[in-house]
């Protein structure tokens, strides 16, 4: 019991403190909102444009803006794989494995924290797809979908990207293979067009891709409405992030050595 | 209860073919201010490692206060306080905030937080920056900092690694002045590592020499300058004659380009 508590307190204390540096200095969440405008205002209005790809019964900026608000979450989260191999660096990651803290609880903490700083994003987002007009449903099941949904989805690609900084264990190494890894999670999803129109093997990878389901559940929550496969979404996103949680306790303390 | 708060036992850690540490055995006793020396590569800083639960040895153990590193890593991680020689703390927090974490992260009650992190400040000479943001602090007083973090929690040893390393005369001074009251206040054990020989003459109580991965001598200071038979020899000498080489001639380019690294940040 002591240990689930202390589990749960010191996550907690490591997401507070992230907080507490956001609020500092929040112009990062400003700088960090400028990819995601240029990709609804400029790819998107391009795109929707066109009317080359079907989106159903949906406009095409519509489909795309849980798939935008994916990528900007999943970018900041793998950017945490960067922010362990500079706490080592530093030596700050050393003297924080050195207290009596849980190393799950590091984890857990990191991967809340990348939670919140998702969070910043779809409110940036929200604002500015009320101000292009796009359509969004907005009701309290939703944005509680959608809280859920980005800390599960930030929590993924951040035990993802601490399980690479482990392997890795150097800035340059890490951004090289954090490119390499984010770009083609976001393709080979549904973020900007629907699964059913890529090739077969695409649609594999697609299908194996945590990304489309966080896609996949956010384009309910917040266009569609339709929510039969939302806790088929929401399961597949706890079991994966549980599992990589477990993997990346094991596996980033050995970024110190 | 021995005298004994650190004892290190046949200790061995090897990385695929390189041994880094072979067998080495040796003691500190409580209240002590123990330096450990060596060159670079000499097996220091994986010993340090191992002491402080970040590394498995590959057969052996330590102890801390009776507490095996091996078997209960999380008991060692309460009594111990650990000050790496880069800058570890947190630039865009506050002071207060810095220690709060750390404070927090030690199971400190929340009754006595506050008060505990007035009691350091004030030891340090940093109450009137408790709320500044660390990036504007000098390199005396992240040091300073640095060392209110690991004894918050009033740990029964305290690991340094180069604490002064970047620092000016003046700062370094400040720091061991600081040090040694803690020692005197608390009875804390401190057991660092430096380059700078007159520092470790100075200032402990008993110096370990490393080399090869081996404990190529340990004593006091003037035990060790004794055994050079040498007239008015100096640490210095006595760790010429125990390595074969003086501080000067060894490091790699990834040791200098740290230690560089942390004398630009701190200067």
């Amino acid at each position: 019991m002591e240990y689930i508590r202390q589990i749960i307190y010191k996550s907690y204390v490591m997401a507070e403190m992230e907080v507490r540096k956001l609020l500092h200095d929040p112009t990062e969440l400003v700088t960090r909102a400028v990819q995601p405008i240029l990709w609804l205002g400029v790819f998107g209005e391009a795109l929707s444009k066109v009317r080359a790809i079907p989106t159903g019964n949906v406009s095409y900026l519509q489909f795309i803006t849980p798939g935008i608000l994916t990528q900007s979450v999943t970018f900041i989260a793998i950017f945490y794989g960067i922010a362990i191999i500079w706490e080592r660096d530093m030596g700050l990651l050393q003297k924080l494995l050195v207290t009596p803290t849980p190393r799950l609880a590091l984890v857990l903490g990191k991967m809340i924290s990348a939670g919140i700083r998702g969070l910043s994003q779809a409110v940036i987002i929200y604002i500015f797809a009320i101000i292009l007009q796009i359509k969004l449903n907005i009701s309290v099941v939703s944005v509680t979908g959608v809280f859920l949904i980005i800390m599960l989805g930030a929590g993924f690609f951040t035990g993802l990207s601490m399980i690479i900084a482990s392997l890795v264990k150097t800035r340059e190494r890490f951004m090289g293979i954090g490119q390499v890894i984010t770009l083609p999670l976001f393709f080979a999803s549904n973020a900007i067009y629907p699964i059913a129109i890529m090739p077969t093997w695409l649609q594999i990878v697609a299908k194996v891709n945590p990304l489309s389901y966080m896609v996949d559940g956010l384009r309910a929550l917040i266009v569609t409405g339709n929510y039969s496969m939302l806790p088929h979404d929401i399961v597949i996103l706890v079991i994966a992030t549980s599992l990589i949680a477990l993997v990346s306790t094991y596996m980033y303390p050995k970024v110190v050595i | 209860m021995s005298e004994d708060v650190i004892v290190v036992k046949n200790l061995l850690k090897k990385f695929s073919d390189i041994v880094a540490v072979q067998n080495i055995n040796f003691d500190v006793k409580k209240s002590e201010v123990f330096a450990f020396l060596g060159p670079n590569g000499a097996g220091k800083s994986t010993t340090i490692k191992i002491l402080i639960t970040l590394l498995q040895p590959t057969s052996g153990d330590g102890t801390i206060d009776n507490l095996s590193v091996i078997d209960n890593p999380s008991g060692v991680r309460k009594i111990i306080g650990y000050v790496p020689q880069m800058i570890s703390v947190d630039g865009t927090l506050t002071a207060y905030e810095n220690l709060m974490l750390m404070a927090k992260l030690y199971d400190i009650p929340g009754s006595d937080r506050e008060n505990r992190i007035d009691e350091v400040l004030s030891f340090i000479d940093l109450s009137k920056q408790k709320n500044l943001l660390v990036r504007t602090f000098s390199g005396g007083m992240i040091r300073k900092l640095e060392i209110a973090q690991a004894i918050l929690h009033r740990p029964a040893v305290l690991f340094l690694d180069e604490p002064t390393s970047g620092l000016d005369p003046i700062a370094r001074k400040n720091i061991w002045k600081h040090l040694l009251e803690i020692r005197k206040i608390y009875g804390t054990t401190i057991f660092f590592s430096t380059h700078y020989m007159d520092e470790a003459e100075e200032v402990s109580d008993r110096v370990a020499i490393m080399h090869l991965g081996k404990i190529s001598a340990i004593g006091t200071v003037e035990e060790l300058k004794a055994k050079t038979k040498k007239a008015k020899a100096t640490l210095e000498d006595a760790f010429i004659y125990f390595t074969g080489s003086s501080l000067q001639e060894t490091g790699n380019f990834r040791d200098i380009r740290r230690t560089r690294e942390v004398e630009r940040k701190l200067g």
